[in-house]
């Protein structure tokens, strides 16, 4: 376990809820009851603000579409998301709850490995077009943004 | 009309014997690709083996023998589409690069500044872009036939489309996205009251219905031969002769040559003029070997039990509440495009996945048409003669269970 500084007593690490997926998911030995899962999950992201629901925060894949928009509280990366999809958008959810309330430097530093671990590797997969591997792509962009306008 | 034995026929193709996430394969994504013959795998397989040897320039045995299996297939696609002489057969990578060659050597001969190209609102991205990319080189216009609610063409809305200063006619058979059987017959015929050469796009054709080129009278005819059961990476051009004559190549290179001064090349005869490179000999004999393997089968028997298929799944799937059928046109091959109320294509295709069926969602490279309908796109599910009800069974219980997860 990592400490840094107080806020972590509060707060997962990135990894912590990497490891946390994890164990959710590990009691699912069925594809449906993991995708009933999500379908739950989905229901748990934070949703992006209708007015940031636009073009210019629109993913776009070629299977379905991914909104996704940040803010920096404090040192902390705030992402929200939305898909017309609900499988994305469950996944989205996982993303936004690792990525999101980290500082920049975590989100850049750390390797996501949950994905593959739960076996939803697949859904990143660059020919599934989705939209999630370019949302995970901007997240860490937007992370890049964040830690480069702090440095300043 | 033989009734067909699909259990026999299935046990041709080795793919369809196994499972996929613990459950039998169903493969219901025909319309992208289709599965492969043992025949067609062990041809392959041989010329590798035993046959391997550049075609054309040889003087060995090896070179020779094979050169002969090539024209012997170019022969055999000949027969198969009835084309007049062996030489308007032009083996390319598949119906997008055929669509290319005939953009870039048509147009560059054919088309100038304020010509008109008619393509159709059913049409595939790769008979939209090459057409769209030679009026942009040309400051030429590209016009569309629109569709009835239906997916049909609106022949009469494609007759006043045609004006003094249309070049050329390009549409496809059948629609890959909804099924739809044009009637090219008179679509051609329309033109060539004019003088219009027609470009008929058979990717989702030849495998359903027996296609007779001269009947048709079409000027230019492309498919792909691993939508026929045949290898990847090998297609067809059939153009009339006269035509062919006239366009300059496409691609430049090895056998197409003639003779190569610094000064000037002559180029080939037909058809090496269009063949550019060492031709992919190796899928040209598989695809000879699926063609016969078809025709033993025999179109027409495979056509009437699609029709079958098609038949049983429209009904059976029609019966789920919230299932709205995309592509109802009176004469379609056996391709079931849908959309399910309030559920997301892309939530039910990745449940429908996991129930081990293969399906298609999307929009399947035709994004114009989607827009027709006001829909991104659908869920598609295409059939060959080696599926059977008991797999549509299959689909209708999938997509009641994706029903149940997403309410």
């Amino acid at each position: 376990m990592t400490f840094k500084g107080e806020k972590s007593f509060f707060k997962m690490t990135l990894n912590e809820q990497q490891d946390e997926i994890i164990e959710e998911f590990s009691i699912f030995d069925d594809w449906m009851d993991k995708y009933n899962y999500l379908i739950e999950l989905s229901k748990d992201l934070p949703e992006i603000d209708p007015k940031y629901k636009t073009q210019q925060y629109l993913i776009e894949g070629c299977q379905s579409k991914v909104w996704l928009y940040a803010d920096l509280e404090g040192d902390l990366i705030k992402f929200s998301a939305d898909s017309d999809a609900i499988i994305t958008k469950g996944i989205a959810a996982l993303l936004v709850r690792v990525l999101s309330d980290q500082t920049p430097a975590d989100i850049l530093n750390n390797k996501l490995y949950f994905l593959d671990k739960i076996g939803l590797q697949q859904n990143l997969s660059p020919t599934r077009s989705n939209g999630l591997l370019a949302m995970v792509k901007q997240m860490k962009l937007y992370a890049m943004a964040y830690k480069a306008k702090m440095g300043n | 009309m033989i009734k067909l034995d699909i259990q026999k026929i299935r046990k041709d193709f080795p793919i369809l014997n196994q499972q996929v996430y613990k459950k039998p394969l169903v493969y219901f994504d025909n319309g992208a690709t289709t599965q492969k013959p043992q025949t067609v795998i062990d041809e392959e397989l041989k010329i590798y083996t035993q046959e391997n040897s550049n075609i054309h320039r040889g003087v060995h045995y090896l070179s020779e023998q094979l050169t002969q299996r090539y024209e012997d297939a170019r022969k055999i696609v000949q027969k198969f589409i009835n084309a007049e002489h062996d030489h308007e057969v032009i083996f390319t990578s598949g119906t997008t690069e055929s669509i290319n060659t005939i953009a870039f050597s048509f147009g560059e001969k054919f088309i100038h500044e304020d010509d008109e190209i008619i393509i159709s609102a059913l049409e595939h991205h790769a008979n939209i872009v090459p057409w769209q990319m030679l009026c942009e080189r040309k400051k030429a216009k590209l016009k569309v036939i629109p569709i009835n609610e239906k997916g049909e063409l609106l022949i009469d809305e494609y007759q006043k489309l045609i004006s003094d200063k249309t070049k050329i006619i390009a549409v496809n058979q059948v629609s890959n996205a909804l099924g739809t059987v044009n009637d090219v017959k008179k679509i051609i015929e329309i033109a060539h009251n004019k003088n219009i050469p027609v470009l008929i796009d058979g990717a989702q054709s030849v495998q359903h219905e027996v296609v007779d080129v001269q009947e048709l009278d079409c000027d230019f005819f492309v498919f792909s031969g691993h939508k026929l059961y045949g290898p990847n990476g090998i297609g067809v051009l059939y153009g009339k002769e006269k035509w062919l004559n006239e366009m300059p190549p496409y691609m430049t290179g090895g056998e197409m040559i003639k003779k190569v001064t610094f000064e000037k090349t002559t180029f080939n005869e037909l058809p090496f003029k269009f063949e550019a490179g060492t031709p992919n000999y190796v899928s040209a004999v598989g695809l000879a070997t699926a063609i016969e393997y078809i025709e033993n089968i025999g179109l027409e028997n495979i056509a009437s039990y699609e029709k079958e298929l098609l038949d049983y799944a429209t009904e059976k799937l029609s019966s789920i509440e919230g299932l709205r059928i995309i592509g109802t046109a009176e004469n379609k091959v056996s391709v079931l495009s849908f959309n399910l109320d309030n559920i997301h294509y892309y939530d039910a295709g990745m449940v429908i996945d996991k129930m081990g069926i293969a399906v298609r969602t999307g929009h399947h490279c035709a994004e114009p048409l989607m827009d027709r309908f006001n829909i991104e796109g659908t869920i598609r599910a295409s059939f060959s003669f080696y599926n059977t009800k008991e797999e549509i069974d299959k689909l209708y219980d999938a997509i009641l269970t994706v029903k149940q997860m997403f309410a």
